[in-house]
């Protein structure tokens, strides 16, 4: 017993400040990718042709848009620039309520944030909102970095989240990958089971659009053609705190 | 180099196609049961078509002790007698060739698909479907057992925590598991299907994530197999780099599953401390490249993301702060009664059982096992920097997390000796294309056990085939004989304790 309580006074306390302080982010990390617009040359399709899920768009006569939904923030488009004009930035606010609102614009700055849930919604869930996981062909990379919430790190609790373990309990679904045909009715079911009114949040690039498997005859391309999506939290996968932030900007505590 | 009917090559060493036997069928199967018996493992067993009615097997044998790959292959008729009575290790491979070739392997004990994904052919064998149906993997025939008081308790795929979608169908008597059988396939997302035709932009995409807790190992199994074709040799820093990355995703991993081990036993100051030990772990892996699970760390030729000796020295002093928070952390373990009460005894596989059933990777080494791709067929730098081998005799849990913890500490020091002296040489190289109708074998030490990748060449060098075999994929079988005799109550811990991939198994 006194061993345990050693060690519990040497781990200190662990839970990080946020969202008193801001957090610091890994000077390597990968969060919001930027076009520069001065070193993009307009008709060059290097960088679209390097990316493995088609999420660079390209248009006429204009710098490339990025669908933060297809990307997988890897490193691809950046190293393929001749001109070094993309790199990511250390913003990792990137979750959005509306799927066309993924995609990057012209002026970035402008790009709409999360809106908190409706009124009558907000005041059932804002403050205790219960969430079942469903991994649906998630590569336990987003299901990983969703459990790591519940740690005393990030300590999910005191918002008034949490995780349950039956649909019937919940108020809505958290749900990775990108929907495969084997996983397409149990989650359909499981959908059916959570009482309304029910929320849906698309976690990773897999369950906004297929991710690194969009167009496989062997998923559904995301949750997005299957039940309506509350908010799309981006990323492969998303950092925690990518996905804290949605969460808590979905129930206005940010 | 051919002998006896078979080709013999190392981890990482391409061969022509042409070049491997076509044994007939009596003799292939006399070859597998003989190997297996004298200590060889399947590392692989799977087909290609040769032509449009010609399906060709291919067996990859792992002699662990000479570091040899032994091939052989064979033309594969519609049914033909099955291994698995004689080598209980074909089970799954052989259930594979039947679901993906429809082909029959007649006389074996339990023929069902592996994941319910649709025939690679439309033909059909007499007697194999549900092959080409629309069929859920819970949906099919299971082991039954009958009798007063015998009932049936079905779990998943949607489970109660945040964890991967997978059917378990227990025979109970009262609280005791008689049977268990597990039914995956739910995860399947066409993986090595869209293999083929490559590499292409996405590839290493698909291959980061075939189980995304496991990047480093399967894309250091990939990129092998790349500068295999290519005859490419990492420089030297990249493979140190290479290392340290796949040995800090053994320490995030077995951490996390020592904590929630912890957690499954209600031993909760170590079930919480791991889990944050944990991130510190994956947080070290965004030091190196940015991202906590290693994507995009890793190329064919070598790797991203170099260190500078600021970033050594950040990375020295966050390892060891980890480091010792976990080894306070795991010591409570070992000195609390209550928690080796429910470690010992509990889901117990014989060395004999692991062996028959073909267990790899750390589940084999806590059943006594010396086995470790690291040691058995190294590549990298583990041909210069050694980790020896951890094993633990009792195959129970405790064995497993004990295992594990042996483990953590000589992939610690391993890490502390790298990243002190990385050797000055590029990280990266540029490579030539891929040499036509080769097959080449690539075998990693991933966290679990031995990942094996095998990839053939086409005659203009792309993918004309890519087989992926996660660890997961040997020892789901193991779950389930390890559930014997035990109480379902102990099922979270069992399962735990090995702590397998579904994606990875499902592809």
């Amino acid at each position: 017993m006194i061993d345990i309580l050693r060690t519990r006074i040497k781990q200190g306390h662990r839970t990080i400040a946020y969202p008193m302080q801001a957090v610091n982010m890994p000077d390597r990390f990968r969060g919001r990718p930027v076009i520069d617009s001065a070193k993009c040359v307009t008709d060059c399709k290097i960088c679209a042709d390097a990316c493995p899920t088609n999420a660079i768009i390209q248009i006429q006569n204009d710098k490339p848009q990025i669908d933060l939904g297809r990307c997988l923030f890897c490193t691809d488009c950046a190293e393929a620039c001749p001109n070094g004009a993309i790199r990511y930035d250390s913003d990792y606010r990137l979750s959005a309520n509306q799927r066309e609102d993924l995609v990057t614009t012209a002026n970035d700055e402008a790009r709409p944030l999360v809106d908190a849930l409706k009124k009558e919604s907000l005041r059932l869930f804002g403050h205790s909102l219960k969430l079942r996981q469903v991994s649906a062909g998630g590569c336990n990379g987003c299901e990983s970095d969703v459990n790591v919430l519940s740690t005393i790190t990030y300590d999910l609790g005191r918002f008034g989240i949490q995780f349950v373990a039956s649909p019937r309990h919940a108020d809505g679904l958290l749900i990775t990958g990108p929907v495969t045909e084997n996983m397409r009715t149990a989650l359909l079911k499981t959908w059916d089971a959570v009482p309304t009114p029910k929320i849906v949040i698309a976690v990773g690039a897999c369950a906004i659009s297929g991710g690194p498997f969009i167009d496989h005859p062997e998923v559904n391309n995301g949750v997005g053609n299957l039940l309506p999506v509350d908010l799309y939290i981006p990323g492969c996968p998303p950092h925690p705190m990518t996905i804290l932030d949605g969460l808590l900007r979905l129930l206005a505590r940010i | 180099m051919t002998q006896h009917g078979s080709t013999s090559i190392r981890n990482g060493e391409p061969c022509n196609i042409a070049d491997i036997p076509v044994l007939p069928l009596d003799v292939f199967r006399e070859q597998i049961i003989q190997a297996v018996k004298d200590g060889s493992w399947i590392a692989a067993l799977h087909a290609v078509p040769d032509s449009e009615t010609n399906l060709r097997a291919y067996a990859v044998l792992a002699h662990s002790s000479s570091g040899s790959l032994k091939l052989l292959s064979t033309q594969l008729p519609d049914s033909f007698e099955s291994l698995t009575p004689d080598c209980a290790q074909a089970n799954l491979f052989e259930r594979e060739l039947a679901e993906q070739w429809g082909v029959k392997p007649i006389g074996h004990p339990w023929l069902k698909p592996v994941r319910f994904q649709h025939s690679n052919r439309e033909k059909q064998v007499d007697g194999s479907q549900p092959f080409d149906s629309d069929k859920l993997p819970g949906v099919s025939d299971f082991f039954q057992i009958k009798g007063e008081e015998i009932h049936e308790v079905a779990v998943g795929p949607v489970h109660a925590g945040i964890i991967e979608p997978g059917h378990f169908r227990f025979q109970c008597h009262g609280e005791n598991v008689l049977h268990l059988e597990i039914a995956l396939g739910y995860q399947h997302r066409g993986v090595e299907r869209a293999m083929i035709g490559g590499p292409n932009a996405r590839t290493i995409h698909l291959v980061e994530t075939v189980a995304g807790d496991t990047t480093i190992g399967h894309t250091i199994a990939y990129c092998q197999i790349i500068e295999a074709l290519a005859r490419a040799n990492v420089p030297a820093r990249a493979s140190a780099l290479r290392a340290v990355s796949l040995e800090l995703e053994r320490l995030a991993n077995h951490t996390g599953d020592l904590g929630a081990l912890a957690g499954d036993v209600g031993f909760l100051p170590t079930a919480s401390f791991c889990g944050r030990i944990r991130g510190e772990f994956l947080n070290l892996t965004a030091l190196l490249c940015g991202n906590r699970f290693g994507r995009s760390m890793l190329c064919p030729g070598g790797v991203r993301f170099d260190v500078d000796n600021e970033r050594v020295q950040e990375f020295s002093v966050r390892f060891e702060k980890a480091v010792s928070d976990l080894t306070d952390s795991i010591n409570l373990l070992w000195q609390s009664p209550s928690v080796m009460d429910r470690f010992e005894d509990t889901g117990v596989i014989t060395t004999e059982d692991a062996n028959e059933i073909g267990l790899v990777g750390l589940a084999a080494r806590a059943c006594g096992i010396e086995t470790d791709i690291r040691t058995d067929f190294p590549t990298g730098i583990y041909r210069f920097s050694n980790i020896s081998t951890a094993t633990w005799h009792t195959g129970d849990v405790f064995s497993r997390a004990f295992v594990r913890w042996i483990e953590i500490q000589r992939s610690a020091s391993f890490i502390r000796d790298q990243i002190k002296s990385l050797p000055q040489s590029d990280i990266r190289m540029e490579l030539v294309p891929l040499e036509p109708n080769k097959l080449v074998v690539s075998l990693v030490e991933g966290w679990r056990g031995a990942i094996c990748h095998v990839a053939m060449t086409n005659s203009a060098g792309k993918f004309s085939h890519y087989k992926i075999i996660d660890p997961s994929f040997h020892n789901w079988f193991g779950l389930a004989v390890a559930m014997r005799d035990q109480q379902i109550s102990d099922f979270p811990l069992c399962n735990k304790s090995f702590s397998l991939s579904y994606c990875g198994h499902d592809l």
